[in-house]
């Protein structure tokens, strides 16, 4: 023993130290996977087997029962498959119209920059902050007033809005690593605005598009309160506020409202599954420079 | 300057040119500044309006009322609770996820084995809707009939020997201390049952912050730590004395985004309490969509929105503003 504390004096003090930090790591593991250990074995548990005394055991038998209950309906509950297809015609349109509008405000605001773009800017991007309570009101007149309430167009109207401001902050920051020098060659060889676009940036902005489309796409599927306010008829319902209704309804059926949160977060986590790398991109665009 | 400079070494049809693209480049951003001015300003301005008139039910009402609506709300002990909730939600919320996030950034970059995966674990629940969140957490506190008969994550405690563990989590109606102060209509302290939400919060949001230390930590050069170390600094004084320091920044980052998350709050509670048990984990974004749009109250409910905001422009417009002097200094 001493000996080979004497012949390595550093290494036990390191491993100790390598103890430490993977106990607490995994500690925090257990933490953020203990959610996902639940949702998964209720959800694939059959109505049989569903027992609150029992709830933390493995199924005895894997069933679909729950996800048959929770996608198509039944004995009280409203299947979430309408509101599925409402959420994907929601969620497509908003992210493609997004992406074309932040690109385009991101490329005048970082190489046509003109007196006062800058406090543009920053008006464009306080939207990004305000609390959605502060316009709901006058939202929904409005809507009304152009017969766009509770109809999915009006939705994806209102989403495309108040994604402005992050499309615009990402497409922004993005362009502005594109350098002047290209731009300004381009003006040299006489192309003009949407030359420029069209032959300069867009070729260079495919993971500027991957970066907002992800971002739009999973915040928009996720997005609850304008959902739940603009779509007051049940037929028009995104996921997320079918979800919530599962959830408050009378008969507290725990193996169909997990099956219910594994079907609405699949969309967004497979995303994150596969381009991780871009989500996270987005992530920190939205704390600004950081 | 560089502008004039551009212009006037080019032949006058260029110049022409330049004027057309730049008409262009203000057509194309003027539907968003549109859009922004009218959804963003325009409707806020609207409900500022709402705020001061007395439009209650149905049919709206135009005869102006002052800021009778805010003293109103004011002085209603369930809007006090409210803000005594967010107060505690926002503290315990923001404090945790700075604390969680930067302890495992620093584990993650301590060169260990597995760290994207450890990594992608910690973020992934960022991925998700608040709903998703507030569902699966709202069963893992559901107390069942404990000690005796539990559910959820009282029923693990007692599995695993650790029943004492187990308590009555979204239905505790506790506020700890609780005191009473004369001309206050709640009692001051902390609301038990909102502690499981900051649970599900943290679970949700400390991930993010984590990824943002991360990318801290990794734009910090090793060489000015190497200096400290060649100096006979210790771990804990380079991390002290370096490493915090030049993370200052991201924290105030975070503190930013994470606090005006946190402030309109509303997904999260609605679904894993509703406001339960009493008004005891009950916030303004809650109260807002409860009295605008159940009770019809809408010039009060415009009135808390119009609160709401005004807390978050107080913390986000000074950083706004801040980040546009040092960008235009660049």
């Amino acid at each position: 023993m001493s000996s080979v504390a004497i012949l390595a004096p550093g290494r036990r003090r390191i491993r100790w130290s390598r103890v430490v930090i993977y106990s607490i790591m995994i500690a925090f593991l257990l933490f953020f996977l203990l959610p996902v250990y639940l949702l998964l074995i209720t959800s694939f548990k059959s109505f049989d087997q569903v027992s609150l005394s029992r709830m933390w055991d493995l199924p005895t038998r894997f069933s679909l029962e729950s996800f048959d209950r929770a996608w198509n309906g039944g004995e009280g509950v409203i299947g979430m498959r309408g509101s599925f297809w409402n959420s994907v015609q929601l969620v497509v349109p908003a992210t493609v119209i997004s992406c074309i509008l932040g690109s385009l405000n991101g490329y005048v605001l970082s190489k046509w920059r003109f007196p006062g773009s800058e406090t543009l800017f920053t008006l464009i991007l306080f939207g990004m902050f305000i609390p959605y309570q502060s316009v709901l009101v006058p939202l929904v007149e409005v809507l009304r007033e152009i017969r766009l309430y509770a109809t999915i167009p009006g939705l994806i109207l209102v989403h495309v809005v108040y994604g402005i401001p992050i499309t615009t902050l990402i497409f922004r920051n993005y362009y502005a690593t594109v350098p002047n020098e290209l731009v300004e060659a381009g003006k040299i060889d006489g192309a003009d605005f949407f030359g420029i676009y069209r032959h300069v940036m867009l070729p260079l902005s495919a993971p500027g598009f991957v970066v907002v489309a992800i971002w739009q796409f999973t915040s928009i599927w996720n997005e609850f309160l304008f959902g739940l306010i603009i779509t007051n008829d049940p037929q028009l319902r995104p996921v997320t506020v079918a979800l919530q209704n599962l959830s408050g309804s009378q008969f507290t059926q725990w193996n169909v409202q997990m099956a219910g949160a594994l079907l609405v977060a699949l969309p967004p986590l497979l995303v994150y599954i596969f381009l991780g790398k871009y989500f996270l991109r987005g992530l920190l665009a939205g704390s600004l420079k950081g | 300057m560089r502008q004039a400079k551009t212009l006037s070494a080019h032949p006058a049809r260029r110049v022409r040119w330049m004027h057309r693209d730049r008409a262009i480049a203000l057509a194309m951003i003027a539907p968003s500044a549109l859009a922004i001015a009218v959804f963003v300003y325009g409707f806020i301005g609207w409900t500022a309006y709402i705020s001061m008139t007395d439009w209650r039910g149905l049919t709206m009402s135009t005869s102006f009322v002052g800021f009778d609506n805010y003293l109103t709300i004011f002085n209603t002990g369930r809007f006090q609770t409210n803000i005594r909730n967010l107060i505690v939600f926002t503290a315990f919320f923001l404090a945790s996820c700075l604390v969680i996030g930067l302890l495992l950034a620093v584990l993650v970059d301590s060169r260990i084995r597995a760290e994207g995966f450890f990594r992608s674990v910690y973020i992934f629940p960022m991925a998700l809707s608040f709903i998703v969140t507030g569902v699966v957490w709202q069963w893992l506190f559901a107390p069942g009939n404990w000690p005796n008969d539990p559910t959820g994550i009282n029923l693990l405690f007692k599995q695993s020997g650790l029943g004492f563990l187990q308590a009555a989590w979204t239905t505790d109606t506790n506020v700890v201390p609780g005191w009473r102060i004369e001309g206050v209509r709640t009692r001051i302290g902390i609301p038990m049952a909102m502690i499981p939400v900051v649970v599900a919060a943290v679970w949700q949001m400390s991930g993010f912050v984590m990824a943002m230390y991360l990318a801290g930590l990794r734009g910090i050069p090793e060489e000015i730590k190497e200096a400290a170390r060649v100096d006979g600094a210790t771990e804990w004084q380079v991390f002290r004395t370096i490493t915090l320091p030049m993370l200052q920044p991201i924290t105030l980052s975070a503190v930013i985004i994470l606090g005006h998350i946190s402030l309109k709050i509303f997904d999260l509670i609605v679904t894993m309490t509703g406001g339960a048990p009493g008004n005891n984990t009950e916030v303004p974004g809650l109260y807002m969509y409860e009295i605008t749009f159940k009770a019809n109250k809408f010039a009060e409910g415009a009135a808390v929105a119009m609160v709401m905001l005004v807390v978050v422009a107080l913390l986000v417009a000074p950083y706004l503003i801040y980040n546009r002097r040092t960008e235009v200094e660049r």
